[in-house]
């Protein structure tokens, strides 16, 4: 890690105090901050840049073109995809699950199969939902084992010839497991399936290669990885993205439209209908080269540091119960304190300027597998430090002897 | 003799003046959830529960000689606190005066404030709920 201060003045909101305490943000996975450049280059684009994109012929449409486009190569370069025009940007992961469900909603047939798993986030479960109510395909779940792991063997007897898509979560929110990807990947092509990677968790903590990962989809946030909110991608092989039916219809997506017959724009363009969120979009190109800057394997090591200081800490509270303890675990750790209701930690802690998060996560079927109704979540970003993590655990300790 | 809603919420007020730190108000309101009766788990049903708690709340509701009488419970301890004190206010008194209370003294004590926008709305539907029975209750006189 570079300088800790000179890594945390590139966050200026991580200096503030709440409730006249230093803020301590552990809510990484929820949101993270943002950036200097990131914020400065907002400014810069409604000052001097802002205009619509891919239409005007004048000055400032074509900057703002310039500067939009050269964000999907920046993405494109990050994620190592073949071409540019397989970055679909969207809202954020939940649209670009959506978006396939949507297309996947006119492909498939009764009968058919999509695999997701018990961890998943329920913007990975519902659009799928709804896509089987709409198609008469039938929704299969690979079960957790009690440490939070995927069970493969459960996965390896649900993959069959009817199998279309299997659609996994790189690393769960709630409990910090990474998933075997590559392995999922490669069996589930064994089976002809297709597979969606939902990276919402990931792409700010680990290296994405979606082609030596031979990943059919991949989705992520800008948000959560230092970018603004209101961008997201979808990542897609040109082949399976061309087959794909348009999401929704509108200006930028088309190439000529009459009442008789429309035709359809190439990619991207075909799924990025409507004026998008051109500031966001331009502006989180500074996020991803402020961590390509300092380097994924270096956020990776300096957070799987704090993971391992953080567990052995809290590990030594009495009563406290940690839910998900897979061997490949993100920077994620849920849980709860026997007799104290995750909630109420919640509100102390924030009344001591730290803020984590509580709740179910949006993933009831993992609450459900471990009995409970929620936990507190604590999520770490590169940003962190080892000191924030003791003021954390001695503001756990205090809550501790309020509460019992 | 029965005292009045504004008379209780001015007790409460007067009480709430001598703390001036948070540790020592949420004490209290963790003392209070503590004090307040649990209810029975076959009374914890699907039509009691409130929505827009992030904890479960409980609230049952009886009426005897024109007087309200209410009943809650949660998985949380700040929230019993937060229900006990509304119990306090609004328990034992007739339907129409539950109806028609402004309960000022929610933002006077800053409890409002005091806690998060999710916890807000979850108080917010606590007195709704409270009020929805008075009104249940008025009704069938």
């Amino acid at each position: 890690m570079r300088n800790e201060k000179e890594i945390r003045d590139l966050f200026p909101l991580l200096d503030i105090k709440v409730n006249e305490r230093p803020l301590i943000y552990f809510d990484n996975a929820a949101t993270t901050q943002k950036s200097r450049e990131v914020i400065a280059e907002i400014e810069k684009f409604y000052l001097h840049e802002n205009s619509n994109i891919h239409r005007g012929v004048h000055h400032l449409s074509q900057i703002s073109t310039d500067n939009f486009e050269k964000t999907r190569t920046t993405v494109q370069n990050f994620i190592n995809a073949e071409y540019n025009h397989e970055i679909i940007f969207t809202k954020g992961t939940t649209e670009s699950i959506n978006l396939l469900a949507s297309c996947y909603r006119e492909i498939l047939k009764k009968d058919d199969e999509i695999i997701i798993s018990e961890m998943e986030h329920h913007s990975n479960i519902v659009p799928w939902q709804i896509c089987c109510q709409n198609t008469g395909a039938k929704l299969k779940i690979i079960p957790i084992d009690i440490n939070g792991n995927l069970d493969l063997k459960n996965f390896k007897k649900l993959l069959n010839s009817k199998t279309k898509l299997v659609a996994i979560t790189h690393i769960s929110n709630s409990l910090g497991t990474i998933n075997p990807i590559e392995n999922i990947i490669k069996l589930s092509h064994e089976k002809n399936a297709k597979v969606l990677i939902d990276g919402a968790q990931s792409a700010a903590h680990v290296k994405i290669d979606v082609q030596s990962l031979d990943a059919d989809f991949y989705c992520f946030s800008a948000h959560k990885l230092f970018g603004p909110t209101g961008v997201g991608v979808l990542y897609g092989k040109e082949k399976l993205l061309n087959l794909l039916p348009p999401y929704q219809g509108g200006g930028e997506m088309i190439k000529d439209v009459s009442f008789e017959k429309t035709t359809y724009a190439p990619l991207p363009f075909k799924f990025e209908a409507g004026t998008p969120n051109i500031c966001g979009v331009v502006a989180f190109k500074k996020a991803i080269e402020l961590i390509k800057r300092i380097g994924i394997d270096k956020i990776q090591e300096h957070e799987d540091k704090l993971l391992a200081y953080a567990t052995k800490k809290l590990k030594k509270i009495k009563g406290l119960k940690i839910y998900g303890e897979a061997e490949l675990k993100s920077a994620i750790i849920s849980f709860n304190i026997d007799g104290i209701h995750h909630y109420d930690l919640g509100l102390i802690l924030d009344k001591m300027g730290i803020a984590i998060r509580t709740g179910h996560h949006c993933t009831q079927p993992v609450m459900k597998k471990f009995k409970i109704a929620g936990t507190a979540r604590i999520s770490f970003a590169y940003y962190n430090t080892f000191d924030e993590i003791d003021e954390c655990v001695k503001a756990i300790e205090k809550a501790k002897k309020m509460l019992l | 003799m029965n005292i009045s809603i504004e008379e209780i919420e001015k007790e409460i007020i007067e009480e709430f003046e001598l703390f001036d730190n948070w540790i020592d108000k949420y004490e209290y309101l963790i003392d209070l959830g503590k004090s307040l009766p649990k209810i029975e788990e076959h009374e914890k049903t699907a039509e009691n529960i409130i929505s827009g708690c992030q904890s479960q709340v409980w609230l049952n509701a009886k009426k005897k000689d024109n007087k309200v009488h209410f009943f809650a419970d949660s998985d949380a301890i700040m929230t019993k606190g937060i229900i006990a004190i509304l119990i306090r206010v609004l328990s034992h008194q007739e339907p129409n005066e539950i109806i028609n209370a402004n309960l000022d003294f929610i933002n006077t004590i800053g409890l409002k404030e005091q806690l998060s926008p999710t916890r807000a709305n979850g108080l917010v539907s606590m007195i709704k709920k409270m009020k929805i029975y008075a009104l249940g209750f008025e009704k069938t006189l």
